[in-house]
């Protein structure tokens, strides 16, 4: 009854070879699109990087040379903006959602935040350009970093739920039975505990932001110049590459190429440090 | 730390008298005077009930330890004293809970106060992920204990009674985690001393320990019951029996609702038990 006759078994050994065989198959084929996007990056945009792209702004429309400093400096101009307005609103909603967040109210937060998360960033954007830019009669630094801090917000406010939900009960008991009211212990054991998995989830935020341009076509703008003022349009390396690749010349395609591979290392390395961040926490 | 609290620092009743302790002594020589009365303290948890009716004093400088089989409540009322039942929402207890003449179950009792009273120290070491100082500091500090001279202090004299002092003499400012499980217990202790508790409740403090650590720790109980009052809830009946003088113990019945079933000098419920389930179980007949 137990034995099994060999033809049976050889059967089955097959069908498991089979099926292991597909799913490997299967999960290199899901990394195969981006090993491909990278191999396109490095092909197009590697030759077309040179100094000069940092240090200059774009020259005359249709006059080849020129650089994208102006975007490069504005992506950093907006990444910092993103994070001041959606920074504090973030983590204060995810402290909100794992310590406080229990009743009907919490649910209704965790919600809306998730509704948020899956907005349209174009329509972010729309948003963005009714309530701020229309009113301040002018496309801004400022409208571009709060569209940003929109998309940031619902990404690092259920990150920071989630890490505050893994700093373990005993912990905060240990706390609270040395008389330390719920705030503070909220403030000074459980944020602390979860700090390297908060940032985590800021740096993974950032590198979404950093890549979007839809939500800064009508907000932001772009600018041919390099700018640092918060009131007046400024570029981005997304609407960057978003101009010159729909653009009738060969140097603004090189260039796109040249932004898309900048931008791509620039997100590659925060999300690497990030996840590497938290490997570093869990141990 | 308002002046007119219900909890307010105590005028102490009587000063206790100090006697001599020897273990297994006659009855006389421990302490009798009362620091906290619980009178028919009932918890429940939404509508199951935990403990029920448990009517007992727990002595000044003195360890008391309750003992029984799971689930019979032994937890449950340990964390009745420091109203630690209060972070389950659907907790609710009745009776009462005296202590320095307040009720410590009433409804306007500041409870922060009471747990910097009312020490505790938990069934797995859970040092904060901080370093040693930062563990003992951390408590004198959110009392408003800013001098960096008097944290010193404090972290020496309090690494001292928990007898880790010359664990860990040297790397004070290296992170608790990296201690071993006896030593984090141990630090969990003397930051729970560092707030100055005249109680100190331990939940299982032993059972994540190795036998050598355990001993420590026992050791550590007895030098500490010289001056605070120490409550413990164990399942380890050899270890209610080295360390503790008076004895409580709780037994969960059909319905699984907690009852004190004797309580009193542990010498004498450990020889003479008055009561059958009492003998059964200490002569592990159950649990």
């Amino acid at each position: 009854m137990i034995a099994t006759s060999s033809r049976n078994r050889r059967r089955r050994k097959a069908i498991d070879t089979l099926a292991t065989a597909g799913i490997i198959g299967a999960g290199a084929g899901a990394i195969v699109p981006l090993f491909a996007i990278l191999i396109f990056l490095l092909l197009k945009g590697l030759p077309a990087l040179n100094l000069q792209l940092f240090t200059q702004n774009p020259g005359p429309t249709g006059v080849a040379g020129g650089g994208i400093q102006n975007s490069i400096v504005g992506t950093a101009v907006l990444m910092a903006l993103s994070l001041a307005i959606g920074l504090p609103f973030a983590i204060a909603t995810g402290v909100y959602l794992a310590e406080y967040g229990r009743g009907r109210v919490g649910f209704v937060v965790r919600f809306l935040v998730d509704v948020l998360a899956g907005i349209p960033s174009i329509t972010i954007g729309l948003f963005v350009y009714t309530v701020v830019v229309l009113r301040m009669g002018t496309f801004s630094a400022l409208a571009g970093g709060l569209a940003l801090a929109l998309i940031m917000v619902p990404i690092i406010s259920r990150v920071t739920e989630e890490m505050l939900l893994l700093v373990p009960q005993t912990m905060r008991e240990a706390s609270y039975a040395l008389g330390v009211p719920k705030w503070r212990t909220v403030l000074t054991i459980v944020v602390p505990a979860a700090r390297s998995g908060i940032m985590t989830g800021v740096i993974l935020a950032s590198a979404r932001a950093a890549g979007e341009a839809a939500p800064l076509l009508f907000t932001s703008l772009g600018n041919n110049f390099r700018s640092t003022s918060i009131t007046s349009p400024i570029d981005a390396l997304p609407l960057r590459i978003f101009t010159y690749a729909t653009g009738p010349f060969a140097y603004q395609h090189a260039q796109a190429w040249a932004a898309s591979f900048i931008l791509v290392a620039f997100v590659l390395v925060l999300s690497v440090s990030g996840r590497l961040l938290l490997l570093r926490g869990r141990r | 730390m308002a002046g007119d609290s219900p909890l307010r620092t105590p005028p102490k009743v009587a000063a206790p008298v100090v006697r001599p302790r020897a273990r297994g002594a006659a009855a006389g020589a421990v302490s009798t005077d009362v620091r906290i009365r619980a009178e028919h303290v009932s918890v429940s948890y939404g509508d199951r009930r935990a403990i029920e009716d448990v009517t007992i004093d727990i002595h000044d400088r003195a360890v008391t330890a309750i003992i029984g089989p799971s689930g019979c409540g032994k937890s449950t009322l340990l964390r009745a004293f420091n109203r630690m039942n209060d972070l389950i929402p659907s907790a609710r207890s009745t009776g009462r809970v005296e202590m320095d003449g307040v009720d410590v179950l009433g409804r306007n009792i500041d409870i922060v106060r009471l747990r910097r009273r009312v020490g505790m120290v938990f069934q797995k070491p859970n040092a904060f992920p901080m370093s040693i100082y930062e563990n003992i500091a951390y408590g004198p500090r959110q009392h408003g204990q800013k001098r960096r001279a008097r944290l010193d202090e404090i972290v020496e004299s309090t690494l001292r009674r928990a007898a880790l002092w010359d664990d860990v003499d040297d790397r004070l400012g290296a992170s608790a985690v990296g201690l071993s499980g006896g030593q984090q217990q141990r630090l969990c202790i003397a930051r729970a001393l560092a707030v100055e508790p005249h109680v100190l409740l331990m939940d299982e403090p032993c059972s994540a320990l190795d036998p050598i650590a355990t001993l420590k720790i026992e050791d550590l109980m007895r030098d500490l019951a010289r001056e605070l009052t120490i409550v413990i809830v164990t399942h380890n009946m050899q270890q209610a029996a080295r360390v503790s003088d008076y004895t409580a113990f709780m037994l969960a019945g059909e319905e699984r609702i907690g009852r004190l079933v004797e309580f009193g000098l542990t010498d004498v419920l450990y020889t003479t038990p008055s009561d059958a389930r009492t003998e059964e179980y200490i002569t592990g007949r159950f649990g």
